[in-house]
């Protein structure tokens, strides 16, 4: 019977095939050309991994460690609310689940700028310290301030996909836990948690991903003082108009997340219900 | 235990509120700047309601958010389903190349999609815009079923066919139950994202078809008018208020029903089926 | 059922949401057999009632669509071959690139009696010898906008931009062209220069001033000025308009070592399909009560004479709004850098990569 469900793939295959293989074929295609000639080369990617002059590998590096640090916080925070949110009655759970994503239904360059509001010299935060009489705080243009606009833009993505799977946990296992002996927190860390994995594999991903090429909030949040390959990659399309390394600088982030991906789609499989502790 | 929960759940939408309030607050300011307080005042909401452009950006952005959110609903429910049952080889390649769009830089997917249309000769306009956000939607929408797919007994359905449902009611009755959380998730997900995206939208829609976001950050050079904080908080306040009224209204439904089936069954079934 | 009961939440509101939309627009494109005119231009660059107004004297429907920034303006009509619009309005350098790479046609200016109002300050320029391919819309300079409150006494020169007294209180642009362009300035060299010791001596000039930057902004620094967040922005004399209609304390200066004059003119692309009403809208936008709308309208400066001329004193001479002949004097237009735009971008992505 499994063969016959198969088959409802078939539409997405197809729809994947034009709207995503083939402009990424187009993007490969252009990260081989180097806007002189239409040879290909290998290029664009010399540039970026050249060991005399580093500076790419040094943003990538940056943008990897910001959006790694992002994530685990959307992780800490996102988690425990995940877990609060699926011992809710169903019905406000619905009602709940939705009330974390609707703050993007805000325009995103209005929300960030509402941050800014809040951190600003001259914003709320600030503003209220000093009538308490304590000493401003420099909130803005640091390093802080762009994991935070990350979080803020990415956590929904983290505790939707850990809450669904926190639901689908068969309650008769948690109660047979119990009945076994088990305490709450072993319960938890032995059952609980292991089997919400695959919603804590797509929080992961939907919240790594778009934070490793996220650009604007590294630029009105962080001041733009420190790029990141989001920022990067903007650039040579837009301004360089050098399409070949952007594209070049898209694909080696592209295989760089895969892998890793892979890696963590693997250790998932070994520690399938042999638990993390 | 109770009160550290409520508590937590306190800061956490504190955290996500705070600038929503602060957009609120703005749009009942009487300056024309964020940076300075001109006093209160309901001067935007009134010339909002003569800004033909702005309105027209926002039927087009919430018809683009439906449609797309639709579709790929449907497409990637169907997806993830029948991923859910390759073979693994063949799963995780097609969920690989699902990833991609959620990683690829806004700019490069747009550009390349634009490229894409040029060169099969898609017209740019109303259906480009649509087709790129259903491409950019698929993949949440996967990523939201798939976890409730992996935890989901594999088994019903084949039994649901052993004791004579179709596999059409079969899909209705017994997996569509299961994993309509993640669905839900994922078109709601679908949904925001379309109505946020600019740059995907700015490079894929053709003349003449704006977007509330590309009319927002096409704004930002001579400033962004406060008429837009004002449209943004009265969509805000209008969903949550119907968000709040259909769930009342949900809740009365199934108190009623519960009455219902009070009268009608035996309090054994009853209890049975809430379980 | 219970599938019907969920989905209800998000589409019920989005149903309604889009209900009360529907009766307030009309669907883009309308009658085929009508002459339309596509039109691409900056957003709210534009006074509203124009293009209506324009429409009914000529009877041409214009389709008008907006871009952020003039590389997107490109991009996009580069990737998608051009055919969607006729009318651009681009920058100078910008302008020039075009022109290089054939993507503007020659407009026939015996069709825009209007042309005569520009005034002759905005003719002939480098980017555009012959006016051949474009007509001015609106131009400025690049300044340095300060808070009185904050600075001792008067600013005059970029160095500003390098004392420490002014120690992350400092808002650069995030353009290399503007940056360099300023630093370039202060050591006496052209903003277009393509010599690349002098380029390198202005990126060391940078990576000192990093320090004291607070950050290297975009458009919002208009709402981070009016605030007061810092003293000194590198900003346009639009802006500069913007931010000191909203705070008096903010005052505008063009640096004695001269600065950036940029123009936005009207141009009309190779592949429009309607070249005839482009220029009959372009002769429109400079007549002069149109040009009056507009000019009130975005609050930037225009290039039309008899709009300048109609200008209140206090406007005549506020360097923001009608730099003197002195002032321009000092004034480069960008120019397209072809081969050099890589180098700059090197550098810049040096100096926010490090």
């Amino acid at each position: 019977m499994s063969r016959r469900l198969r088959l409802t793939a078939v539409p997405y295959a197809l729809y994947a095939l034009i709207f995503i293989v083939a402009p990424l074929l187009l993007i490969l295609y252009y990260s081989l050309t180097t806007g002189q000639g239409t040879a290909l080369s290998l290029d664009n990617f010399r540039r970026f991994f050249d060991p005399s002059d580093t500076v790419y590998l040094r943003v990538l590096w940056r943008s990897l460690w910001i959006a790694g640090v992002s994530t685990v916080v959307c992780f800490v925070l996102g988690y425990p609310m995940a877990y609060i949110l699926s011992r809710m009655k169903e019905r406000t759970r619905h009602v709940v689940s939705f009330l974390f994503i609707l703050p993007m239904w805000m325009n995103f360059l209005l929300r960030t700028y509402a941050w800014m509001t809040l951190l600003e010299r001259t914003g709320v935060i600030n503003t209220v310290l000093k009538s308490l009489g304590l000493p401003p705080l420099e909130l803005m243009y640091t390093a802080g301030a762009v994991v935070l606009g990350n979080v803020y833009n990415f956590l929904p993505f983290m505790i939707l996909p850990i809450y669904t799977s926190l639901t689908k946990i068969d309650q008769n296992l948690i109660e047979a836990s119990e009945d076994l002996g088990a305490g709450r927190a072993i319960t938890f860390f032995r059952v609980v948690f292991p089997l919400s994995f695959p919603g804590i594999m797509s929080g992961f991903t939907m919240t790594f991903m778009p934070a490793v090429t996220t650009f604007i909030i590294s630029k009105l949040l962080g001041g733009g003082q420190n790029a990141l390959i989001g920022d990067l990659i903007e650039k040579q399309f837009k301004v360089a108009g050098d399409w070949g390394f952007g594209s070049a600088m898209s694909v080696i982030l592209m295989v760089l997340i895969l892998l890793s991906m892979n890696a963590l789609s693997r250790y998932e499989k070994e520690n399938a219900g042999g638990g993390l502790m | 235990m109770k009160v550290l929960k409520g508590a937590y759940s306190g800061l956490i939408f504190l955290f996500l509120y705070a600038p929503i309030v602060v957009l609120i607050a703005f749009s009942f300011n009487g300056a024309k700047s964020r940076g300075a307080w001109g006093g209160f005042s309901f001067r935007w909401y009134e010339s909002l309601a003569q800004n033909a452009d702005i309105l027209h950006a926002l039927r087009n952005t919430l018809i683009v958010a439906l449609l797309s959110a639709v579709v790929a609903t449907i497409i990637g429910t169907a997806a993830a389903l029948g991923m859910h049952h390759m073979r693994r080889g063949l799963a995780n390649f097609m969920l690989n190349v699902t990833y991609l769009p959620v990683l690829n830089p806004d700019i490069v997917t747009g550009i390349s999609l634009l490229i894409l249309y040029v060169f099969i000769g898609i017209n740019l306009g109303f259906s480009s815009l649509l087709l790129a956000h259903i491409t950019f939607n698929i993949p949440y929408v996967i990523l939201s079923v798939s976890p409730r797919l992996k935890g989901m007994n594999r088994h019903i359905f084949e039994a649901a066919l052993d004791l004579g449902a179709g596999p059409v009611r079969a899909f209705f009755k017994v997996i569509v139950p299961e994993i309509l959380p993640g669905i839900v998730n994922g078109f709601l997900l679908a949904v925001t994202l379309s109505i946020d995206d600019f740059v995907i939208s700015f490079f894929t829609a053709g003349p003449g078809v704006s977007t509330l976001s590309i009319t927002v950050y096409s704004m930002a050079r001579k400033g962004i008018k406060p008429e837009i904080n004002a449209l943004s908080s009265i969509m805000f306040v209008v969903v949550l208020l119907l968000l709040l009224t259909v769930n009342i209204r949900a809740g009365r439904d199934i108190r009623r029903r519960a009455q219902t089936h009070v009268r009608s069954h035996s309090p054994r079934a009853l209890s049975s089926r809430e379980h | 059922m219970k599938l019907f009961r969920c989905f209800r939440y998000g589409l019920l509101a989005l149903c309604l949401l889009l209900l009360a939309s529907c009766g307030s627009a009309s669907a883009p494109g309308g009658d085929p057999a009508s002459v339309t005119l596509k039109v691409f231009n900056w957003g709210d660059y534009i006074d509203p009632d124009v293009t209506d107004l324009f429409t009914q004297e000529t009877g041409i429907e214009v389709i008008y669509t907006m871009f952020e920034a003039n590389e997107d303006m490109y991009t996009s009509i580069k990737a998608s071959g051009g055919v969607s619009h006729d009318v651009v309005i681009p920058s100078d350098y910008m302008i020039r690139k075009m022109i290089n790479e054939d993507m503007l046609r020659k407009i026939n200016l015996e069709n825009i009696p209007n042309y005569d109002l520009i005034d002759d300050r905005f003719k002939d320029l480098d980017f555009d010898p012959q006016n051949e391919y474009s007509v001015p819309y609106m131009w400025g300079t690049v300044g340095i906008a300060y808070n009185t409150t904050m600075v001792d006494g008067p600013i005059d020169s970029w160095t500003a931009l390098w004392d420490e007294r002014y120690r992350k209180n400092i808002f650069m642009m995030d353009s290399v062209r503007d940056s360099l362009g300023v630093t370039l300035k202060m050591l006496g060299y052209s903003m277009n220069t393509k010599n690349e010791a002098e380029l390198q001596e202005a990126y060391e000039k940078l990576v000192a001033q990093k320090p004291l930057v607070l950050a290297y902004t975009g458009d919002e620094v208009k709402d981070k000025m009016i605030a007061g967040e810092a003293a000194l922005a590198v900003v346009y004399a639009g802006d500069a308009i913007t931010i000191s209609d909203e705070n008096p304390d903010i005052a505008y200066v063009i640096p004695r070592e001269g600065s950036n004059m940029w123009v936005d003119s009207m141009c009309i692309l190779k592949t429009a399909q309607n070249p005839e009403a482009a220029e009959a809208f372009i002769n429109f936008m400079c007549s002069t009560p149109i040009a009056q709308r507009n000019w009130e309208y975005i609050n930037y400066s225009s290039p039309q004479t008899e709009v300048i001329a109609q200008m209140p004193e206090e406007f005549q001479n506020n360097p923001a709004r009608n730099p003197s002949a002195e002032e321009l004097a000092r004034c480069e237009v960008f120019e397209d850098l072809s081969q050099t735009t890589q180098y700059y971008e090197d550098l810049w992505t040096r100096l926010i990569g490090a």
